[in-house]
């Protein structure tokens, strides 16, 4: 009673204000996944009988196994197609001046926010049988028949890779932004040159930066639904098709809600692996 | 010799870097400005380069009553979603961003995960929801789904914004004697303004452009634009889809100058 109020912290605000989109999440997000859990346990369509099988099934079909490494494959690939060709995007970033950082800036951001499917579209028209790439090349005499490029695992993977190369750039530009530039200049003025620069000093400090890129540029090329179907075709199946087909055309739920689940540890255990990496490099390139 | 040797060295890295981000750019850059070129071809096939130009595509796009309902759709549920996000994202980032409580690390882990998970999967298992409680699929369940795949940017974008802020404006104005809705409505809500515009407009373009959680929670009365479009180009390639991409890629591109200008868009996605 005779205590003063302690003096309240003006610079925050009291943890009521994120009771809205708490209860929100609970009810629209934890609930939703908490019941597609309880629905993977149960072996019948109906619900009524409690069991692994739906889990047993997927684990013990080749098929289905297949899908899902095919789809962890595609994810490293992008992966590592986003950081060959980003990591420069990232390293030109530094080198020039304000006006074309701008530029490169825009350049890399307007795909985030164009829509896919304009962007997957995009790579149907090249890669078709009369896009570009088969037009030159027969224009150039050096191909009589076309060549397939749609519906391929090339092509999924070029398109994937454009479609999320600023997941990966963006965090690399702001890692490379943190590393001293007195760094560069000490190791090329000690001798090394720029390549082992580049390699020893550059690519390390820059460790926190790859990492964030990888863990997105991953968990989006392989959750990315509508640019896998419509340049992979209806021959190559990955996870979210899987999951989308047992769902919506055969409406077998138990086991969408399985395939759903797996695919949701797969890419948290991804995601954590990455974590993991990201918060050791940081002890590592921390300077 | 060995100077001579190193510049040489140093120009291989360079020149390597250097084309590679060049072949990089174009990749990215490339794609849309084939689908704007092809858009105005005069052909009936999406044949590069188109045998002539013509806006005669352009023109069935403005006929095209389907793909206009459906953009009305998106545009709607987009709108809603957009509102409710920036109005819970906002409120939940005021409260998080400052803290350093468990809860506060817990709830911001919470608020941002459907980034990375599976956004169909997602969509299923609110449809399971929808339908074990009772409530049909329809506008409104497309309004909350989208909300909760796009609060993320608005929670995300404002708290990057509040932790630029400097804590002795909001101190200095405690001591002059404001209350702390004055402050908010004074200081800080103008401050953080360009990030929630920033946060609001991500949200925006990413719930118009979502087609897992709305092929789960749509009725079959709402079609919503990038599901028509995945189904157009899934039977046939047309290229009144063509016409419908370049509108979309200049919208953006207008869209993306507009925000640059007022919020500074590019400097908010590197820090």
């Amino acid at each position: 009673m005779g205590a003063a109020p302690a003096a309240r912290d003006v610079t925050s605000y009291g943890m009521g204000l994120a009771a809205p989109l708490a209860l929100f999440f609970l009810i629209f997000f934890v609930a939703p996944l908490l019941q597609l859990f309880w629905l993977s346990l149960h072996n019948d369509t109906a619900g009524l009988h409690w069991g692994l099988g739906q889990y047993l099934h997927f684990l013990t079909d080749p098929f289905s196994l297949g899908v899902l490494g095919s789809t962890l494959l595609l994810g490293a690939e992008v992966t590592a197609v986003c950081l060959v060709l980003g990591f420069p995007i990232a390293w030109l970033y530094q080198r020039v001046g304000p006006k074309l950082q701008t530029v490169i800036i825009l350049i890399v951001l307007l795909p985030l926010l164009t829509s896919v499917v304009v962007r997957t579209f995009a790579w149907i028209v090249i890669l078709g049988r009369q896009g570009i790439i088969n037009a030159t090349l027969q224009s150039l005499g050096l191909i009589d028949t076309p060549l397939k490029l749609l519906y391929t695992q090339f092509g999924v993977v070029l398109a994937l890779a454009q479609v999320q190369m600023p997941l990966m750039t963006l965090p690399l530009i702001t890692a490379l932004s943190r590393i001293d530039p007195n760094l560069d200049d000490a190791s090329c003025s000690l001798g090394a040159g720029s390549w082992r620069t580049f390699f020893r000093i550059v690519l390390p400090l820059s460790l926190p930066g790859i990492i964030a890129g990888c863990t997105l540029t991953y968990a989006a090329a392989i959750t990315a639904f509508i640019t896998q179907s419509l340049i992979g075709g209806g021959q190559m199946l990955f996870m979210p098709m899987y999951l989308y087909q047992q769902a919506s055309t055969l409406q077998n739920w138990p086991f969408a809600a399985a395939i759903s689940i797996i695919f949701l540890l797969a890419v948290l255990a991804v995601v954590s692996i990455f974590t993991t990496l990201g918060r050791m490099s940081r002890g590592y390139g921390g300077a | 010799m060995s100077g001579r040797k190193r510049t040489l060295e140093a120009i291989s890295f360079e020149l390597v870097m250097t084309v590679i981000a060049m072949i990089a750019l174009l990749i990215i850059i490339a794609p849309s400005l084939v689908v704007l070129i092809v858009s105005f071809t005069s052909g009936f096939s999406l044949r590069f380069p188109p045998p002539g130009y013509s806006l005669r595509w352009y023109v069935e796009l403005w006929n095209a009553w389907q793909l206009h309902f459906a953009a009305k759709n998106s545009l709607i549920v987009a709108l809603w979603a957009t509102g409710l996000s920036v109005t819970l994202g906002v409120a939940a980032a005021l409260a998080i961003s400052r803290s350093r409580t468990l809860s506060a690390r817990l709830l911001d882990s919470l608020f941002m995960s459907p980034l990375v998970l599976p956004a169909l999967a997602f969509g299923l298992a609110a449809l399971m929801l929808f339908s074990l409680v009772g409530l049909p699929v329809s506008p409104l369940t497309l309004v909350i789904g989208h909300t909760v795949v796009c609060v993320p940017y608005v929670v995300r974008n404002t708290v990057a914004a509040l932790a630029q802020l400097e804590p002795t404006l909001l101190e200095s104005s405690a001591v002059l004697g404001a209350s702390r809705l004055y402050t908010f409505r004074r200081i800080v809500l103008p401050l953080i303004r360009p990030g929630i515009i920033a946060g609001a407009f991500i949200a925006f373009m990413s719930s118009f452009d979502n087609v897992p959680v709305s092929l789960f929670l749509r009725d079959a009365a709402t079609d919503m634009l990038p599901i028509r479009m995945w189904q157009d180009l899934e039977g046939k390639l047309d290229v009144t889809i063509a016409a419908l991409s370049g509108v979309l890629i200049i919208a953006t591109v207008a869209l993306v100058a507009v925000m640059e200008r007022v919020t500074g868009l590019s400097r908010r996605l590197t820090n």
